[in-house]
């Protein structure tokens, strides 16, 4: 049998594994940015007094909610080029990537959104504040709170999706734990050191992500 | 080639990837649901190792990418003598993933039941295993049931990433056919709107109708 851990083996691959983790992070960090702004502007959308533009935004974010990303990924890298528009692995999976997490954003605003008070709104057209005034001022510092959870959550998600690019070829973690295993023929240190790696960062983060949502709670005066 | 004859052209192969994603999503399911039960119900546990168990379980299947354990268990597994074949590999990777994140929902749904139905089934001397199978799962499923409802579609959609262990499921097929025709569109648009109409017309609403069963079975309709 194949068991055998071999600990040179694992000291030569790590820095190569470890350069790759730092892909991954930016993967993760660029697809997060990419989702948080989209992903207000796909809630926001959905409070528009126009049915049309809602109806269309709510089935669009159902629909990025309802299929696979690694599908998404897929479609995105191979479409652009079928008409003509070439993109490098890296700009069509953080585009996929942040599309998908931009609709699963969406629902975490929205319920924040949702969850501030009919009276806030009642006090804001009292105080005669443009919707703009109204929402900056009054209602998303109170929307931010109740979302920070979801949105903490959706960041580790995130990281934890992006070895799904490695299918286009983007040089994250996995494609590089893939090239290592396809040259040496060994999976096990490879495969089981990306394992680690990503325990390594995703739970210290989920902790992180836990206190700071108490730290902000406690800044705005929420228990 | 228009998008009718594309169909006309392939649609029993979709039709055969749909049939594999199927039983995969069926088979991975049932799995999920078993490794939920016994690890939310050890994660309640009041003996610290049975707890500590289920923890680490859950940490890691919940820490890690699904695809490095799906290639972890299909590459890797072989090594310490547990050779499993891609179809099995697929929906065993799946099913042990997507049952960590259920075994957090069991936990909490059999926590939401009020303390007073736990001391009425005491006071009944009913045994510690009768007073969970008959009083705290059915009032804990009522509860869960709508998130084990989104939990479901997410198992769904990453069944898809059985593909890349060459399962020949949805995702392979519109690969494969993107490969030898290079109307990526056309097959992955259709394989998008495949996965589509099977989560929101198909898993939803048996979903929403369980809970529906389930609440009239409690009398809370």
């Amino acid at each position: 049998m194949g068991f055998h851990w071999k600990w040179d083996f694992t000291w030569e691959i790590l820095p190569r594994l470890l350069e790759a983790t730092l892909n991954t992070l930016i993967a993760a960090g660029a697809g997060y940015a990419i989702a948080i702004v989209l992903g207000l502007v796909l809630a926001l959308a959905q409070r528009t007094p126009y049915r049309a533009l809602t109806f269309v935004v709510r089935e669009f974010v159902e629909f990025i909610r309802s299929t696979p990303l690694i599908l998404q990924i897929f479609f995105v890298f191979y479409v652009g080029p079928q008409f003509g528009v070439r993109m490098s692995p890296w700009t069509s999976g953080m585009i996929a990537i942040g599309l998908h997490y931009s609709a699963y954003l969406s629902e975490v605003y929205r319920g924040g959104l949702n969850s501030v008070g009919k009276g806030q709104w009642e006090a804001c057209t009292a105080l005669n504040m443009s919707p703009r005034q109204a929402y900056t001022r009054i209602i998303i510092p109170q929307a931010v709170p109740p979302a920070l959870a979801g949105m903490g959550n959706y960041l580790v998600g995130i990281f934890k999706d992006t070895p799904m690019l490695s299918v286009i070829g983007v040089a994250e973690l996995m494609h590089t734990a893939n090239a290592i295993g396809s040259e040496s023929y060994r999976f096990l240190e490879p495969y089981t050191l990306v394992g680690v790696i990503f325990l390594a960062i995703s739970l210290p983060a989920a902790g992180f992500i836990r206190v700071f949502e108490t730290y902000v709670r406690r800044k705005l005066g929420l228990k | 080639m228009s998008l009718w004859e594309f169909i006309a052209t392939y649609w029993p192969d979709f039709l055969k990837g749909t049939g594999v994603t199927a039983a995969q999503f069926i088979l991975a399911t049932m799995l999920a649901i078993g490794i939920a039960l016994v690890a939310g119900l050890m994660k309640l546990s009041r003996n610290a190792v049975v707890r500590g168990v289920s923890v680490t379980y859950i940490e890691i299947f919940r820490g890690t990418s699904l695809l490095v354990q799906l290639y972890w268990i299909f590459f890797v597994l072989p090594l310490f003598g547990v050779t499993l074949d891609k179809f099995t590999a697929g929906f065993v990777a799946v099913g042990m993933n997507l049952g960590a994140y259920g075994a957090e929902l069991v936990r909490g749904g059999i926590q939401s039941v009020p303390k007073g139905q736990w001391e009425a089934a005491y006071a009944l001397s009913m045994s510690p295993a009768k007073r969970m199978w008959r009083i705290i799962l059915p009032q804990a499923l009522v509860n869960m049931l709508p998130p084990w409802g989104n939990l479901l579609i997410e198992l769904l959609k990453n069944t898809a990433l059985v593909s890349l262990i060459s399962v020949t499921d949805l995702m392979f097929v519109a690969k494969q056919i993107n490969g030898s025709t290079f109307l990526s569109a056309q097959a992955f648009g259709l394989a998008l709107i495949v996965y589509y109409v099977f989560a929101r017309f198909i898993v939803t609403p048996f979903m929403r109708w369980l809970e529906g069963v389930m609440r009239r079975k409690l009398g809370r309709a």
